[in-house]
């Protein structure tokens, strides 16, 4: 979710809190990061989101410093990190799989970070009461972990992390252990308790919908690069790549070849289609049109003779999601996605199957991409 | 419903064995020993009194148990030489558990950081002695203990020692064979344990600003303590009534309890001080553990 007013990174003399620098990290004959840099700023939740294998967990490893780097470094406010080992790191990791120490209870648990910092034993005991408020686990403290659900775990997980005052959090999928119900309740959680300490926080997801739902920037990666770093909506909107329209959603694509104008794409396979601005491409080359299922318009009227952008389809397939159907239908030399919101009640559907019918996009709904 | 009822039939069955096989290979043999070791000493064959009588009938029974006393535990108790071995044993035992803990907690850590594939063949090797008797491998190190054998042989050629020093017949020597042979049985429970520790938990602790050295206190060890404790008890009990080892490296000046019984047995043919001496020695060994149970017991009722 975008924040209104928070954009550090669009600021004309953007500082970075965390610097990363043409980072790679290659085990025995691959990468799994690839010559990566990125900047991610003071207050700002940032998600890296890609597929299982993507080297997204690796990057976070690299900045908690469990790993070292092949080549290229890490800076947090100017300083860099590289020879720094992850007890002196300013930066604390949430595990996926929590990492609770068993033998310690609760509270033991979360005074550990503090007790390495030498301070005083009633520093420690108030700092770790008052994190227990936070999470609201008051009455846990002298619980041992394993008498604890799940979403507790998470929770003394978290409070652990956080009782440091790390300069960035990172989260290593922290919510994949939770059922889908509880998820969606924490990540609102997060959000809110990431606003309030005004901390930074990089989380790791695989779950697209999470990473859209908590972050400021989403880093799409994939075997090692980031695709495209953005905030959610624009991630969504104007994706850079095939492959992030692809990642991000359902998206259907179009193959052809940018006429003169730059207005125009001829030869898809869903004929000639008009674009609502002109295309950042030379004309003649290659593009491909992105236009995404809920912009795709369904109806049993044939277009306007001369309309652009509208295409006859027989209907293959649709899939009932209670909220929405998905309907894949085929065209003349392809298959094409729509999404349809179930605002009727009972069955009331716009085409069953079999039906044909004829598919549009404004003009505006059509994203070009070149690779 | 008949099913059900044999299904339960047989679970009991099942449940029961163990405590059958104790009853029977343990504990009525501990009461005939126990039995022995309030009898006395006699010329005879069994070589001790009272037999039991059940020809003489009830005057038979009587007269068997006010032909038992407590003698035996009375000369346990006078004779400066069974306390002293069972000093000299308790004594050994220990060391020899704390440096079988010192040598064997840095293997089997080593053995769980590799690779599985490795750990495999460690572990193999680990166990590999066992494929050979015991008896061959402490003959074995009287070979290589003895004035002119392998050890003094190196010793002399890296000049170490001007003159060979004598092995045999030492406690350095029955520490040696101790730790050895006993090592797979410290490196194996404390291996299972250190093998299941979560990597990811040491990982917590240094992104919590622990250095490695300190997180080894604070949570390897910790976690590892069954293993511990396992490896300790595994080591220390057979340790104390060690014969073999003894025996053969040591010699007889300062006997360990193992040696006095068979000397009692088989030396002086008397069973009921061997017995007395044998049941005073499991008396000394089941105290630790019941205490530790108990102990164990309490904890896992707290948490």
């Amino acid at each position: 979710m975008t924040r209104p007013g928070f954009a550090p990174w669009s600021e004309p003399n953007p500082r970075p809190l965390l610097r990363i620098e043409a980072l790679s990290r290659r085990f025995a004959g691959f990468a799994a990061v690839d010559g990566l840099s990125l900047d991610i700023y003071e207050g700002e939740f940032f998600a890296l989101l890609g597929p299982s294998g993507c080297g997204k967990t690796t990057l976070l490893r690299l900045i908690a410093g469990f790993e070292r780097p092949s080549a290229g470094r890490i800076l947090l406010d100017g300083v860099d990190l590289t020879g720094v080992p992850p007890h002196r790191r300013p930066v604390n990791m949430m595990f996926q799989s929590y990492a609770l120490f068993p033998h310690l209870n609760v509270e033991a648990n979360i005074a550990f970070g503090l007790e390495q910092e030498g301070l005083p034993k009633d520093e420690i005991a108030r700092r770790v009461a008052d994190m227990l408020a936070l999470v609201k686990l008051d009455t846990f403290g002298a619980r041992k972990p394993n008498e604890l659900s799940g979403g507790q775990r998470q929770r003394v997980a978290l409070a652990r992390a956080l009782v440091k005052r790390p300069r960035v959090l990172l989260l290593d999928e922290p919510m994949a252990a939770l059922d889908k119900k509880l998820r969606g309740e924490t990540q609102f959680e997060l959000m809110e308790l990431q606003r309030r300490l005004g901390l930074t926080f990089i989380i790791v997801t695989h779950d697209q919908s999470e990473a859209m739902t908590v972050a400021d920037r989403i880093g799409v990666m994939d075997r090692g690069r980031l695709m495209q770093v953005a905030p959610p909506a624009e991630i969504y909107e104007r994706p850079n790549s095939r492959w992030v329209a692809d990642f991000i959603g359902e998206v259907n694509v179009f193959e052809g070849r940018l006429g003169d104008d730059g207005m125009t794409v001829d030869g898809t396979t869903a004929g000639r289609l008009r674009l609502a601005a002109k295309a950042d491409a030379e004309p003649g080359r290659i593009v491909f049109v992105a236009v995404r299922p809920e912009k795709v318009r369904m109806s049993r009227e044939p277009p306007l003779p001369g309309l652009d952008n509208s295409v006859a389809a027989t209907v293959m397939d649709i899939g009932y999601l209670g909220e929405m159907s998905i309907y894949k239908l085929r065209i003349r030399d392809g298959v094409v996605k729509a999404t349809v919101v179930n605002t009727g009640g009972g069955a009331q559907r716009p085409a069953g199957f079999g039906d044909e019918v004829w598919l549009s996009w404004p003009p505006d709904a059509a994203i070009v991409l070149t690779r | 419903m008949a099913n059900l009822r044999n299904g339960s039939f047989l679970q009991k069955l099942v449940v029961r064995v163990p405590f059958i096989w104790l009853l029977a290979f343990f504990l009525l043999p501990f009461v005939i020993v126990l039995k022995i070791s309030l009898s006395q000493t006699a010329i005879a064959r069994p070589p001790y009194t009272p037999v039991l009588d059940l020809t003489a009938g009830w005057h038979g029974v009587t007269a068997f148990f006010a032909g038992l006393s407590f003698d035996n535990y009375a000369l346990i108790g006078s004779d400066p030489l069974y306390v002293l071995s069972y000093l000299k044993s308790v004594e050994i035992a220990a060391f020899a558990t704390l440096m079988l803990l010192v040598v064997g907690y840095p293997v089997a850590y080593a053995i769980a950081r590799t690779s599985p594939r490795w750990q495999a063949v460690l572990v193999l090797l680990v166990i590999l002695p066992f494929w050979t008797s015991l008896l061959i491998r402490v003959y074995a190190w009287m070979n290589i203990l003895q004035r002119d054998g392998l050890l003094n042989d190196v010793l002399m050629a890296l000049s170490l020692v001007k003159t060979p020093p004598a092995w045999l017949a030492t406690d350095t020597a029955i520490y040696i064979g101790i730790v050895y042979s006993y090592l797979p049985f410290m490196v194996l429970p404390l291996y299972a344990t250190l093998e299941k520790l979560d990597q990811s938990l040491l990982e917590a602790a240094a992104d919590l600003g622990c250095p490695r050295w300190k997180a080894f206190w604070l949570v390897t060890l910790p976690l590892s303590s069954s293993g511990v404790i396992a490896g300790v008890l595994l080591c220390f009990i057979p340790i104390v009534g060690e014969f073999v080892i003894p025996d053969l490296l040591g010699g007889s000046r300062a006997p360990m309890i193992g040696q006095t019984i068979w000397v009692e047995f088989f030396g002086n043919q008397d069973w009921p001080a061997a017995s007395a001496v044998a049941v005073v020695l499991v008396c000394l060994l089941v105290t630790p553990i019941v205490i530790y149970q108990h102990q164990a017991m309490r904890a896992a009722e707290r948490d």
